[in-house]
């Protein structure tokens, strides 16, 4: 069956039933093509579930993080609705009779994100403060009548499911859909609304409060949440509300607005009239940078997993976060990308996964397998720093190379857990300092630590210098929270450096006393000298003296306590803070190739389609497309050659004109000797090319029809090259 | 980078640069000012754009940076292209420079050309005829628009460009003549730039003196930016299609010829073509990991996502649509699933309802491996390009078990989403250049062509008037005449009926003001003719049909 007819644009195929083989599995695509199906499906389900445990984990994560705004939200929620319970009265409840609750939730620009947030809180809301929540999307709500028979749905919906306990389910049911189907008003679900509390209250009391728990009073608020408020039509959100504030009196409504950009935008979208039902309080979230970087630490900073980042993805993958969306979601999206890529590009990432599950994999290595190793740059390195018989064994003995890799592998595993712990205390000293110098956030750390040897880089120096002027307080606290990193490290190595550390902090500290009698001296004595009746000139000359003794004055205890410590510091990060690419084996681990994942996640169509169109060459590699920069060959297919006389215009093209010129270019290309009669002709053929590429410039939208002049149309793009 | 320089030359100077004289012309200004552009190390043909733009190039190689991609890999293949040179402001272009570029690309057959010219670096030897050193061709590198009178323009320039000793004024091909004369036949229009040799010339005295080296890139692209937009006019030649000798081209022709014509290249393109056939295997495995496909780049995928899907999807449920279909809606790809996919047979009161019934029946049937593949010619089509369309394929994108795959043509497509269709879509950009003709794509009714051909007009006219009786043929041409005779009355605004009335009688074709209703419906019912109510409150009557397929219509009827 073709898909291309004059009367249909949608072709339904269905797999016969009888044919029918079983349709493969992920896992079938995913190996497709590689000649060791036993590796790739081991380092398809290694991807899988390393894929699970980020996911799960960063979803951890963002209801940590989510916490502390839906708590307060929540607190809110109740209040305002204990309120309600209180009932008439209450003469403040009464004076705020027509306010409808409102809690105003700032989520910042990050839509993508918000949808996780609004799913946890309406969970939170029906386990501890009421069955009745609804959320609201502006794109379901394009009329007053949409948005209420949606509130309607969703209550009633959530009033039979809270009812399936009691025996009259199904004569609920039935109502509730007649109503939906009859009469979407407000008076329908008030009267709904009375049934169902009174019911739930006064048959079967006791059911009810098991059932759902003892937070939901006799009168549970209805929650309505509008997840976009910017996008709702500001005529039916006016009327919503007004309608609302008439039922306050017997509906505790509570609406919670979901805010991209800022609070005003209420004041925008409502005239005062309206805004003034509603009692309003704010609510701001996290800022998703903040976001960002707690998903950073936990996720990427950390010997737990590992799959590496090297640093030019992850910089790409921060650059699309910081200049495109502000999305943590499509961050951990890239990540899962990179993931995927590593490991089915990759046939030796086999060997990426926990230590030991990876010294049994390298026994099961095949020879091909071994080959690849060999071939690893990092291994070629790491082979000719050997001795020479070493080298021979390397390179013809398999299972000795297997031996070998065990040894390195466990090398690459110790190098991550000394790593990280080393990163963060010189984030902790360095992330202080005025100006930064080496960034303030881990993520920057890393990077600059995974590219080259981060103690050749200019900022280190001039942070090692700002490290050596700090007051003793300051440095002692950094040290402090320096050892509390340390404290969970379990390599040797680690312990060691928490065992010298405790001890320099304590030196710190003893030597207060000593320093502060010397210190004591130090003052005393030039102030004697200068208690004396002097001249001018003699003051002077004293003062000189003094500077000079300033100068060569032994430096105190405290001093060279300072050197010594940050000596340690740079030490260490000499040793553990070495980029990846000295590691024998980290390609293993390492995810490289940043430009895959700029091209499937940040793609440019318009650069590719005005590349193909101006410089076919680099797409078809046909020499006499050829060009120097910037040049063109006459040869290049139709539409090129059309785009490119098209660069040459203004705002209006002359058909005409353009088809002259074009057919100028071809019968040159066609080698038509210049001089005779029909060369830059017409004819049929050319015509007929020509239209066909117009028509193809007007579809990719370079150009359009106009009525403007005969003959003519419109450039839409002013871009060329 | 150019150099502009201006000089105030006395009135002795510069009569030694006209030598060409015409008396009586010659003295009105007492100074003139003669105005070069010089080019040092010009760089290409890309002129136009970026002769100073450093600074933007400058700060998008920061952001380049950041992006991480300044490095290239060796698998990646950075376009030409940046984004400085593809989104620019508009500039001054002339009428003529087409055709320059033009013999420009043509006197190099099938080799490749550079529109660079001759770097001009013996400025002192050429101070005094700085303004007139070079061709027109050489000269078109940047262009203004010359308010300079044509005939002083004429005055000032030919004769000058012949004084040039060292000119390649090579003699001036077909191309250049048929402008002259043409300029000669137009030459009542005083707007009319001239075509050939005024290009040295500007139009402002007010670019004062930049002497130095370096004039302030900024200040002449605004200057630039300015000078194209200061009038609304855009000049271009009055020519027409009519002009040409062959014929008019309809759409059989035009295919006839384009298949006769082998597409060039064919064994490069199948280069790449393969090349996109080893993705398909990690298009699914992406497929079913939850992401979009969007193919992107020149040239028609559909035959590589049919070649996909002939591969890959024939053992799965899936569904094809046409995004460029003219009259494809969104309602008829969600009848086609729940319909045929899902086997629906009940009706629904509006797209809304029916996608929700779709997400939850696909939701639903998750759990028996059901798996539906979306494939989408170009989702950016004009009739998907609307917000709810998009929102609806949205929608159905998020579903784990409906896969979508999907190609976008259009430069500005990307626009469509914003960042929450763009989550919920969840795309994976994959280039596919195909470099082949978008022939199915612009083969429907709305494309340049079929403007120029009417030939579908044409045909259902004659097939309404066929089947009905020879009265109202005879009525209906009465009208087309009458419309044809006004053709030129620019405030024709139809015939009143009650004219028509008359002149129908007189010509025996109806005997009541009824009769001449009835068989009016039957002509509004096929969208052939208008009413339209006047200021008088009469009605006029209108045939909706283009002046050049009413002629051809009448012909043929004629003939038969």
């Amino acid at each position: 069956m073709s898909t291309s007819s004059v009367s249909k644009g949608c072709f339904v195929f269905k797999p016969s039933a009888k044919k029918r083989k079983p349709s493969p599995t992920v896992e079938d695509y995913f190996t497709h093509g590689s000649e060791n199906m036993e590796n790739s499906r081991l380092r398809f389900r290694t991807c899988q579930s390393l894929w699970e445990k980020m996911k799960t984990d960063t979803e951890l994560l963002q209801e940590e993080l989510n916490r502390k705004v839906l708590d307060s939200l929540l607190e809110f929620i109740r209040k305002s609705s204990s309120s309600f319970q209180r009932g008439t009265d209450d003469w403040r409840s009464r004076m705020r009779a027509h306010e409808i609750p409102t809690a105003a939730l700032v989520l910042g620009v990050n839509v993508p994100d918000h949808d996780m947030t609004f799913q946890s809180l309406s969970e939170q809301l029906q386990l501890s403060v009421s069955p009745f929540v609804v959320s609201l999307q502006a794109k379901e709500c394009a009329a007053l009548k949409n948005l209420i028979q949606k509130v309607l749905e969703r209550l009633m919906g959530a009033g039979v499911w809270v009812n399936d306990e009691d025996q009259c389910e199904p004569e609920q049911g039935s109502t509730s859909v007649n109503l939906k189907r009859v009469h979407c008003s407000l008076k329908t679900l008030h009267d709904w609304y009375k049934t169902v509390t009174e019911k739930t209250y006064t048959s079967t009391p006791g059911e009810k409060r098991t059932s759902i728990g003892i937070n939901v009073q006799q009168h549970p608020p209805i929650v309505v949440i509008f997840k976009d408020l910017e996008v709702f039509s500001p005529k039916v959100l006016q009327d919503f509300i007004i309608i609302c504030s008439r039922y306050i009196e017997q509906l505790p409504l509570i609406f919670v607005f979901g805010i991209a950009t800022a609070p005003s935008v209420i004041q925008h979208t409502l005239p005062h009239s309206v805004s003034s039902l509603l009692g309003i309080e704010l609510f701001q979230s996290l800022s998703c940078t903040q976001h960002l970087a707690t998903v950073i630490d936990q996720v990427i900073l950390t010997s737990e997993f590992p799959f590496k980042l090297s640093g030019k993805v992850l910089q790409v993958l921060v650059s699309i976060f910081l200049y495109h969306d502000f999305s943590v979601r499509n961050f951990i999206k890239g990540l899962q990308l990179a993931l995927l890529e590593h490991f089915h590009s990759q046939p030796l990432s086999v060997l990426c996964c926990r230590k030991q599950e990876a010294l049994g994999h390298i026994s099961k290595l095949s020879h091909q397998d071994v080959e690849r190793i060999q071939q690893l740059p990092s291994f070629m390195r790491y082979v000719e720093q050997q001795g020479p018989q070493d080298q021979v064994e390397l390179l013809t003995n398999d299972d000795h190379v297997k031996e070998v890799c065990v040894k390195l592998l466990i090398d690459l595993h110790k190098y991550h857990k000394n790593y990280y712990p080393i990163l963060r205390c010189l984030h902790v000293l360095t992330s202080s300092l005025p100006k930064y110098p080496l960034g303030k956030q881990a993520r920057k750390l890393h990077i600059s630590c995974l590219e080259k040897n981060v103690w050749d880089n200019e900022e280190y120096a001039s942070a090692m210098t700002l490290l050596r002027m700090m007051a003793k307080e300051e440095l002692v606290s950094l040290l402090q929270k320096c050892s509390v990193i340390l404290k969970p490290g379990k390599t040797k190595k680690m312990r060691a450096v928490l065992l010298r550390l405790d001890d320099l902090i304590t030196r710190f500290t003893k030597a207060d006393s000593v320093a502060e009698t010397a210190a004591e001296e130090d003052i005393t004595s030039p102030g004697k000298g200068l208690q004396k009746k002097t001249n001018l000139f003699q003051l002077q000359k004293s003062l000189l003296e003094m500077k000079e003794s300033r100068r060569t004055k032994k430096m105190s205890q405290f001093e060279i306590l300072r050197d010594e410590v940050l000596e340690f510091f740079d030490s260490l990060v000499r040793c553990h803070l070495a980029p990846p690419e000295s590691q024998p084996l980290y390609e293993v681990c390492y995810y490289s190739s940043s430009a895959v994942l700029r091209r499937h996640l940040n793609a440019t169509p318009r650069t590719s389609i005005q590349t193909a169109l101006s410089n076919p060459y680099h797409y078809l590699k046909n020499e006499s497309l050829r060009t120097e920069d910037g040049t063109f060959s006459s040869a290049a297919p139709d539409i090129c050659i059309v785009y490119k006389l098209h660069l040459e215009c203004g705002r209006l093209i002359n058909l005409y004109d353009w088809l002259e010129a074009y057919a100028t270019v071809v019968s040159a290309a066609e080698g038509k000797d210049p001089e005779s009669a029909d060369y830059g002709k017409v004819d049929e053929l050319k015509h007929a090319r020509f239209i066909q590429a117009v028509s193809e410039l007007e579809f990719l939208g370079f150009i359009k029809s106009t009525k403007q002049k005969t003959d003519h149309v419109s450039r839409l793009t002013w871009g060329g090259c | 980078m150019s150099v502009l320089e201006v000089r105030f030359v006395g009135d002795g100077d510069a009569l030694e640069h006209i030598v060409d004289k015409q008396e009586g012309l010659r003295t009105n200004n007492s100074v003139q000012r003669l105005v070069a552009l010089k080019r040092t190390a010009e760089r290409n043909g890309r002129v136009e754009d970026d002769d100073d733009d450093d600074d933007e190039v400058l700060s998008e190689q920061h952001y380049v940076q950041a992006l991480g991609t300044d490095e290239t890999e060796g698998e990646e293949c950075v376009s030409a292209v940046g984004g400085a040179s593809v989104f620019t402001f508009q500039k001054v272009k002339r009428s003529n420079r087409m055709a320059l570029t033009a013999s420009e690309l043509a006197r190099t057959p099938a080799r490749s050309v550079s529109f660079s010219t001759n770097p001009d670096t013996d400025n002192d030897d050429r101070k005094h005829n700085r303004s007139n050193n070079r061709t027109p061709k050489k000269g078109k590198k940047r262009q203004f628009v010359s308010t300079t009178p044509h005939r002083l323009s004429k005055r000032l320039s030919a004769p000058s460009l012949r004084s040039d000793s060292d000119s390649e004024l090579s003699p001036s091909d077909s191309e250049e003549d048929e402008e002259e004369k043409h300029d000669d036949e137009s030459v009542k229009q005083a707007r009319t730039p001239s075509k050939t040799t005024a290009t040295a010339l500007y139009k402002t005295p007010a670019k004062k003196n930049k002497a130095g080296p370096e004039p302030p890139p900024q200040a002449s692209l605004v200057e630039e930016y300015f000078e194209a937009h200061c009038s609304s006019k855009v000049l271009t030649s009055d020519r027409t299609l009519q002009r040409l000798h062959t014929p008019k081209l309809d759409r059989d022709t035009l295919f006839r010829l384009l298949e006769e014509k082998p597409s060039c290249y064919s064994s490069e393109i199948e280069v790449l073509h393969s090349s996109y056939h080893e993705h398909f295997s990690k298009w699914m495995l992406q497929l079913r990991l939850g992401y979009s496909v969007l193919l992107y780049g020149l040239g028609s995928k559909k035959a590589l996502l049919e070649e996909f899907r002939v591969s890959m999807l024939c053992q799965e449920t899936h569904l094809v649509v046409n995004g460029f279909f003219p009259s494809i809606t969104l309602k008829s790809i969600l009848t086609a699933l729940s319909a045929e996919v899902l086997e629906y047979q009940g009706t629904f009161r509006n797209p809304a309802d029916q996608l929700q019934y779709i997400t939850t029946t696909l939701r639903e049937r998750e759990s028996p491996d059901l798996h539906v593949y979306l494939l989408i010619h170009n989702i950016d089509g004009p009739m998907l390009r609307g917000e709810k369309t998009q929102n609806a394929l949205g929608q159905l994108a998020s579903l784990p078990n409906l896969h979508l795959v999907a190609s976008i043509d259009h430069i500005n497509a990307p626009l469509v989403w914003d960042q929450s269709l763009l989550s919920q879509f969840n795309w994976l950009w994959w280039e596919c250049v195909c470099f082949q003709r978008y022939i199915e794509e612009t083969s429907y009714e709305n494309s340049l062509l079929v403007q120029q051909t009417g030939a579908l007009a044409l045909s259902s006219l004659t097939h309404v008037l066929r089947s009905l009786t020879a009265n109202a043929r005879g009525i209906f041409k009465l009208l087309v005449e009458f419309q044809l005779e006004n053709r030129d009355n620019p405030s024709y605004t139809g015939l009143s009926f009650q004219e028509f009335y008359q002149r129908c009688r007189e010509a025996f074709l109806v005997n009541s003001d009824l009769t001449l209703r009835t068989q009016l419906t039957e002509f509004r019912d096929h969208k052939l003719i208008r009413t339209r109510k006047g200021a008088d409150g009469v009605e006029y009557l209108l045939v909706a049909v283009e002046t050049s397929t009413l002629t051809d219509f009448l012909e043929k009827e004629e003939v038969e």
